[in-house]
């Protein structure tokens, strides 16, 4: 689905040359700093390489429109930033900007009880507490069914238990819709069990490990 | 009506009056401004007779080019002094992108309000050219900085709304609509506001020069309604190209950040 050719992102990451398949769960290890985050940017055309070549589909990323790629290549960043207003307000900003249709009440509440968050619609998002804000985030990605999913430490902020079951629940709905998942975490003990294929970054390399 | 009470030299060096006795209660005070005020005193007393006369001087010898030389000269000041207020925070993209603002949202009010609104003849008459014109680039340069302040402000504060939006899958006109939306208001508020209190909490300048020269105080208002409506115009027209093109240069081709 993604191939990298002799990539180069400034001074901060190369990756000489890697795949990621479709419909499975690759997770992006690496310590804090190395470029995970960058590596995951570039595939979503937040930020270009500086030199080589990134293709989706066997077209280079350069060719394809950015806007059309991001809603098709969705990405939920490590801190996300919530959009003034209400819960349900920032469920559909996503859907807002691609300008598709609405989902009713009862769909959104379900969204929240998959992100195992216990708030009403009309909560105001300032009163919600970090953890909370990155598992409404994550429900406004999902709402979007978007057929790859690009998460940065989607349970960066969430307590253990939570964090395993948001984990599970990711994998098995990407799992089942056949759906592409690139994962960021700092957890090997993650990594393994729920990825078909680990991607390593050691001394700002890229490169594929063993499962 | 009566026209105009001419002033004597000695008149206006009675209005001196004013000056001084501010300079005696600063000094008094020991409030250290007395350089600044008599410098600004005698500056601008220099640079309006010095304008006066070349007014004068144009006045008599109208001419096409005298008149387009001067409003180009307005227009350069104008974006230069816009320049000078944000300096080495404008980039390249959005200091053309002030320039073509101000010049065409100017000229465009400009020509319609002279040649469709008033109907001067000729059409470079620079009585009407050029005094109608300052007021136009003055007040949409007014705009303008004022514009340019709130997007560079907008961009940085949001900058990280903007770029979630994007990575939702915004188009970059969605992504900064909201700053858009408030430099608009930003801009145009004081023009809007001015409108509001005109004729109640003050008597605009142009309307007061006319009366005092003689003019009909309905003639006059006649004008003044029209020129604010120019001025709301132009400061509009000059915005709204700032937005439109401007907003376009805080993002690459690529449709990311620079």
């Amino acid at each position: 689905m993604f191939r990298f050719d002799s990539v180069t992102f400034m001074d901060i990451l190369r990756v000489p040359s890697l795949t990621i398949g479709g419909s499975r769960v690759t997770s992006l290890l690496g310590a804090s700093g190395s470029g995970k985050t960058t590596l995951l940017r570039m595939l979503n055309k937040m930020v270009s390489p500086t030199a080589g070549e990134i293709f989706y589909h066997d077209r280079t990323l350069r060719e394809i429109d950015s806007v059309f790629h991001r809603r098709e290549v969705c990405m939920l960043s490590q801190t996300p930033v919530m959009f003034e207003g209400n819960v349900r307000d920032n469920l559909l900003a996503g859907l807002l900007f691609r300008k598709a249709p609405l989902p009713e009440d009862n769909v959104l509440s379900e969204t929240l009880d998959r992100v195992h968050l216990n708030k009403p619609l009309s909560e105001p998002v300032d009163k919600l507490s970090g953890g909370e804000k990155q598992r409404l985030a994550l429900g406004r990605v999902l709402l979007l069914d978007a057929p790859v999913y690009l998460l940065d430490e989607p349970s960066s902020s969430l307590d253990e238990n939570t964090a395993v079951a948001v984990i599970e629940m990711i994998a098995s709905c990407v799992r089942e819709k056949g759906k592409t998942l690139v994962l960021v975490t700092h957890s090997a003990a993650v990594a393994e069990k729920y990825s078909d294929d680990i991607v390593e970054i050691r001394n700002k390399v890229a490169e594929r490990r063993s499962v | 009506m009566n026209g105009i009470r001419e002033l004597t030299i000695v008149q206006v060096a009675l209005a001196y009056v004013f000056v001084l006795v501010v300079l005696a209660i600063v000094r008094a005070r020991g409030i250290r401004r007395e350089k600044e005020i008599l410098l600004a005193s005698i500056r601008m007393t220099l640079q309006l007779v010095l304008v006066g006369y070349l007014l004068v001087y144009i006045f008599e010898n109208p001419h096409p080019f005298v008149t387009v030389g001067i409003i180009l000269l307005m227009e350069a000041f104008a974006v230069f002094t816009v320049f000078r207020k944000f300096k080495g925070k404008l980039s390249g993209g959005l200091k053309r992108v002030i320039a073509l603002a101000i010049c065409s949202g100017t000229l465009l009010c400009l020509l319609y309000f002279l040649l469709v609104v008033v109907r001067i003849a000729p059409w470079y008459d620079p009585q009407y050219f050029i005094p109608i014109a300052g007021m136009l680039v003055g007040n949409s340069m007014t705009g303008i900085s004022l514009g340019v302040k709130s997007l560079l402000e907008g961009m940085t504060v949001r900058k990280a709304s903007v770029e979630e939006a994007l990575i939702l899958g915004a188009e970059p006109r969605e992504a900064v609509r909201e700053i858009i939306n408030s430099t608009f208001d930003a801009a145009i508020m004081p023009t809007i506001n001015s409108m509001l209190g005109m004729g109640i909490v003050f008597l605009p300048g142009m309307m007061t020069g006319q009366i005092l020269s003689g003019t009909l105080p309905t003639t006059a208002i006649a004008y003044q309604i029209a020129i604010m409506f120019g001025i709301f115009g132009s400061v509009s027209l000059c915005v709204i190209l700032l937005l439109q093109l401007g907003y376009r240069t805080f993002f690459n081709k690529e449709q990311q950040l620079r």
